[in-house]
């Protein structure tokens, strides 16, 4: 069929292996993505924080450094388990950023445009288009939280030396884990908002509300209960939770409130953070409520009954 | 994972008459819920193109689909060039096109772009699948278009995109559903055009649905017309057109009872509608020159002779009217 045959002939070249072609889908979309400037600029900034990470590790093993810039080195924060897991926080929310301005668009424009017959007629999967389009969240967000927090945990490793990195290696489970869970939770949101919702700025708005106004919600109930329970239904709760057990700073007690009673008595409650089974099962039901609803919307055609 | 070879050979070979058929149903049945849809549908179906024609809401559609693998079948099955549509779905899907109904594209992306993502989605390399995405948007007429949005498109070019997303990876069978849609009378030429030179250079087999009788009459030599999820006539249009050569209608001047009697000797039917006007149905072995030659020792002029030719649209009503089955 060449252009100046004018014929139609059948291809006869080699193909690319069925395993590989949902990755098609991320790399047709970083295109159109990366064509907004303004989000290239909010990408790259999204790296600040990682530039300052790595200023921070090196500084602890430069004395010269320390003595010219006048810093007592107690003064830095240590390079420990907290330090890691403080940066997957700052990411984090960075992720969920970015999360917002990819994801709304993606599976609304096919449904919108009726494009989800010409994937689906291919030998592509639904299983594989939702794949497709959760990488491209995925890919994005993995290399600003914990590709880039592995490559520095290295690089502390390598300027502490082995027995440093001995001691922590289990850090790596944690710092994947850690980032990979935010963004495996991020893309199935925004993907299952945008299979509901055909309109970018709706499924911005409601991807936004979905993380914080359970999020106020739980902190009104933590409030009027004295409690703690309400983090159960904040994201933000659940993912500091499930990370901070993952590094291995969990701590279900609070400090100690004290407030006065009706009658003037003092009252001291010590606050207790539900437990952390209580954070992975509410993590598990929102992926599993979130890949139902993808699984009922993303089809070739609705079927009117 | 590459396609196992056997695949990739079927891709480039031609079909030969022992191949299977395009499409072998095996009393297909699809149901929504309890609403039956396709009933019990057999056959195969082995022509170049085949029209699939109906009223609507007979399921043609539905059928398409389900041989796509996006309803699966409530009973039976179906098979396409010997794979099972259920079994083998991904089989199957490497070696068809489909050119949807409605208006279907990716949004944000020019028309090369979104043909090249197509045949990538399909298997095929990036190098290759940019390549013949030039050349499919080329053969169809978008050449010089093809940098331009999707969005930007009029209907008749949004149409002619998804034939060339449909065909990019070089399918061997296509499936076309109403591509003359909404298309004005030169748009609609040049679809009937690139769908008649398609079937035309034996690469690919077409299933065409339309409810227009005209496009399938043009293009396909198999006509499957359905009726209330049932098929209610499968032929094909060239033989029934060869069958009704023997069908003639004369109108004579002269003796008519003389001319009977002598048609009665050379063994042919025949049917009075008038006076002056008769049916004849010529039997093996006897030509239209014996009817001049009877005519002319019996004294008769034959004023006006014609063949009696069914067209699409009285196979059609027929079927409508009658639901005979010609499987």
């Amino acid at each position: 069929m060449a252009v100046y045959e004018q014929t139609y002939k059948r291809y006869a070249g080699a193909l690319t292996p069925e395993w590989s072609r949902f990755l098609i889908i991320p790399r047709h979309a970083y295109r159109a993505v990366f064509n907004s400037k303004l989000f290239t600029a909010f990408f790259v900034v999204c790296f600040l924080p990682l530039l300052v990470e790595a200023i921070l590790i090196y500084l602890h093993h430069n004395f010269s450094a320390i003595a010219s810039m006048k810093i007592n080195v107690r003064e830095l924060i240590p390079i420990d388990a907290y330090f890691f897991q403080a940066f997957i926080w700052v990411q984090g929310g960075f992720a969920f950023f970015v999360a917002l301005l990819v994801g709304p668009p993606l599976v609304a424009r096919d449904l919108r445009n009726n494009a989800l017959p010409l994937y689906l007629c291919r030998p592509l999967s639904r299983t594989e288009y939702v794949m497709g389009k959760m990488s491209v969240i995925m890919i994005l967000l993995s290399l600003i939280t914990w590709v880039p927090q592995l490559l520095l945990f290295l690089f502390q490793s390598y300027l502490e030396g082995f027995a440093w990195f001995r001691a922590n290696v289990w850090m790596v489970s944690a710092i994947v884990l850690g980032g990979l869970i935010w963004a495996l939770l991020l893309a199935l949101l925004t993907q299952t908002i945008s299979a509901l919702v055909k309109w970018r700025v709706i499924a911005s708005g409601i991807l936004l509300g979905i993380f914080f106004i359970p999020t106020v919600f739980g902190a009104f109930i933590n409030e009027v209960f004295r409690t703690r329970w309400g983090n159960i239904i904040s994201l933000a709760a659940l993912i500091r939770n499930v990370t901070a057990g993952l590094f291995g700073t969990f701590d279900r007690l609070w400090d100690i409130e004290r407030f006065r009673d009706f009658d003037g008595s003092l009252i001291e409650i010590q606050m207790i953070e539900p437990p952390l089974w209580a954070s992975w099962l509410v993590l598990f039901l929102i992926c599993a409520v979130c890949l139902a609803v993808l699984s009922w919307k993303v089809k070739a055609y609705e079927v009117v009954r | 994972m590459a396609l196992p070879a056997t695949v990739q050979e079927e891709l480039i070979r031609p079909q030969t008459v022992n191949d299977p058929p395009v499409i072998d149903l095996h009393g297909l049945s699809v149901s929504f819920g309890r609403c039956p849809i396709l009933k019990n549908l057999r056959g195969d179906l082995r022509g170049k193109a085949i029209g699939l024609l109906g009223p609507n809401g007979a399921g043609k559609t539905t059928l398409i689909h389900t041989l796509l693998g996006f309803y699966h079948p409530t009973a039976g099955t179906a098979q396409i060039f010997g794979h099972d549509i259920v079994d083998h779905a991904n089989q199957i899907k490497s070696l068809i096109g489909y050119m949807p109904e409605r208006d279907a594209f990716i949004a944000k992306m020019t028309a090369v772009h979104f043909v090249r993502l197509m045949a990538e989605l399909s298997g095929l390399p990036p190098e290759a699948a940019l390549e013949r995405a030039h050349e499919s948007l080329f053969y169809v007429g978008l050449g010089e278009a093809r940098y331009r949005k999707l969005e930007t498109y009029s209907l008749g070019m949004k149409q002619l995109a998804k034939l060339a997303q449909a065909i990019v990876h070089g399918p061997k069978l296509i499936f076309l559903d109403e591509p003359t849609n909404g298309l004005d009378p030169p748009a609609r030429l040049r679809m009937i055009k690139l769908i008649r030179e398609i079937r035309d250079s034996g690469q690919a087999n077409i299933v065409l649905s339309s409810h227009l009788l005209l496009d399938v009459e043009e293009c396909c030599d198999e006509i499957l017309i359905l009726r209330d999820g049932e098929i209610a006539v499968y032929c094909n249009l060239e033989e029934e057109r060869k069958s009704n050569r023997k069908f003639l209608m004369l109108e004579i001047r002269g003796d008519q009872k003389r001319f009977i009697d002598a048609l009665t000797n050379l063994g042919c039917e025949y049917a009075i509608s008038t006076d002056s006007r008769l049916k004849v149905v010529l039997q093996e072995g006897i030509d239209v020159r014996d009817l001049y030659r009877l005519a002319g020792e019996t004294q008769v002029q034959i004023r006006r002779l014609s063949y009696k030719r069914d067209s699409l649209e009285d196979i059609f009503l027929k079927a409508m009217e009658n639901g005979y089955g010609g499987l």
